[in-house]
């Protein structure tokens, strides 16, 4: 390994957080007994954001965070900017 | 009254019987007395870790199915009076342990002990539910690895729900134990640090235990780390763990057997 890679290359450890993280949301769901509660969120999100602003799927994220008093619910839309929703 | 604690953690191989060996004998080397229950029926192991599987006799089963007195199943710890042993039987089938036949053999230690702890099998099968089943404390034994703390995730679910203070509306309480954690690793970012898997997990956290050789090199000789050796990291991380269990308040820190440059250099230990 060159020098130049040691530092190029990506740590794993925020990968595995991050894979952890969206891979948990979803088994809480299950195991709580309800179905995938976040992807039908996102669905419906999708359904109510997209009659009136154009989005594209994959910029709509939602998370759910658990915490031992309260969990929380983040839903982050990527809008266009104006100029492109008007072209 | 004694408390029951349940050591639990889903996967396999992440430390549930070294730290049941030595939170209960750090607990006992503290002056409790204390109880640790086998729960793994066909693969025990905990009699082995402690050093006293040749004095196996009877067995939980034996005691839930009425074929042995309590007394008779009981292993006294040769080294710490105050500690004793009640193994898993390594023949019967799992099925043999009945609800109300643990909830029996519980209820008749608490009146004996200070601290009862259940040394769950992994998975999430009969054992593993009856080892939480009329648990008061959870530690739940993680290691920094994304398996693990899945597992963990499932059996803190499990905790929540299917247990008998969860079914009254109470609750268990929980304590991650992060089990073979490398802080250079996790510094370089290459392993998960603590703060990724409380954020992940969001139970409070009961202690760090650094890997360690000292792990091995005590379940060679069948003695719990702090027993084998109280100084070591592992040794030092168990008994600040076990002051934290009784609810004294200590400083987070993960010991280190590493040593500066002038104890590498004049502070050599014949191993």
């Amino acid at each position: 390994m060159s020098f130049m890679n040691m530092f190029n290359r990506r740590t794993s450890a925020p990968v595995a957080r991050e894979r952890l993280q969206i891979l948990l949301q979803h088994e809480r769901g299950i195991v709580s007994g309800k179905p995938d509660l976040v992807a039908l969120l996102r669905e419906e999100i999708l359904a109510v954001v997209g009659r009136h602003v154009d989005v594209e799927r994959e910029r709509v994220q939602v998370r759910m965070n658990r915490g031992a008093d309260l969990s929380t619910l983040e839903i982050e839309v990527e809008i266009p900017a104006p100029a492109m929703a008007r072209a | 009254m004694a408390k029951v604690l349940v050591v639990t953690s889903g996967k396999g191989g992440v430390g549930k019987t070294t730290s049941t060996a030595a939170l209960g004998g750090a607990l006992a080397q503290g002056g409790e007395k204390v109880v640790v229950i086998d729960f793994d029926v066909g693969l025990r192991n905990l009699d082995l870790v402690m050093g006293a599987e040749r004095r196996v006799v009877f067995d939980l089963i034996n005691v839930v199915q009425g074929d042995a007195k309590i007394n008779q199943a009981l292993i006294r710890d040769k080294r710490l009076e105050n500690l004793s042993l009640l193994p898993a039987s390594q023949t019967r089938d799992k099925d043999a342990l009945t609800e109300d036949g643990v909830a029996r053999v519980l209820n008749d230690l608490k009146e004996r002990f200070d601290w009862i702890i259940c040394d769950s099998p992994a998975g999430i099968e009969r054992g593993a539910t009856l080892a939480m089943r009329h648990a008061d404390v959870a530690v739940v034994v993680t290691n920094p690895e994304v398996s693990s703390v899945r597992d963990s995730d499932r059996i803190i679910g499990l905790l929540d729900s299917k247990t008998e203070k969860a079914e009254k509306g109470e609750r268990v309480e929980k304590h991650l134990l992060l089990t073979r954690y490398d802080p250079m690793r996790a510094e370089r970012g290459e392993m998960l640090k603590v703060d990724d898997v409380l954020e992940i997990l969001s139970i409070p956290l009961l202690g760090i235990i650094p890997e360690s050789e000292e792990v091995l090199r005590a379940s060679n000789v069948g003695s719990p780390v702090t027993l084998n050796n109280p100084a070591s990291a592992p040794g030092r991380a168990y008994f600040d763990a076990v002051r934290r269990l009784k609810g004294e308040a200590v400083e987070m820190t993960v010991p280190s057997d590493k040593k500066g440059l002038l104890g590498k250099l004049f502070g050599r230990r014949a191993a």
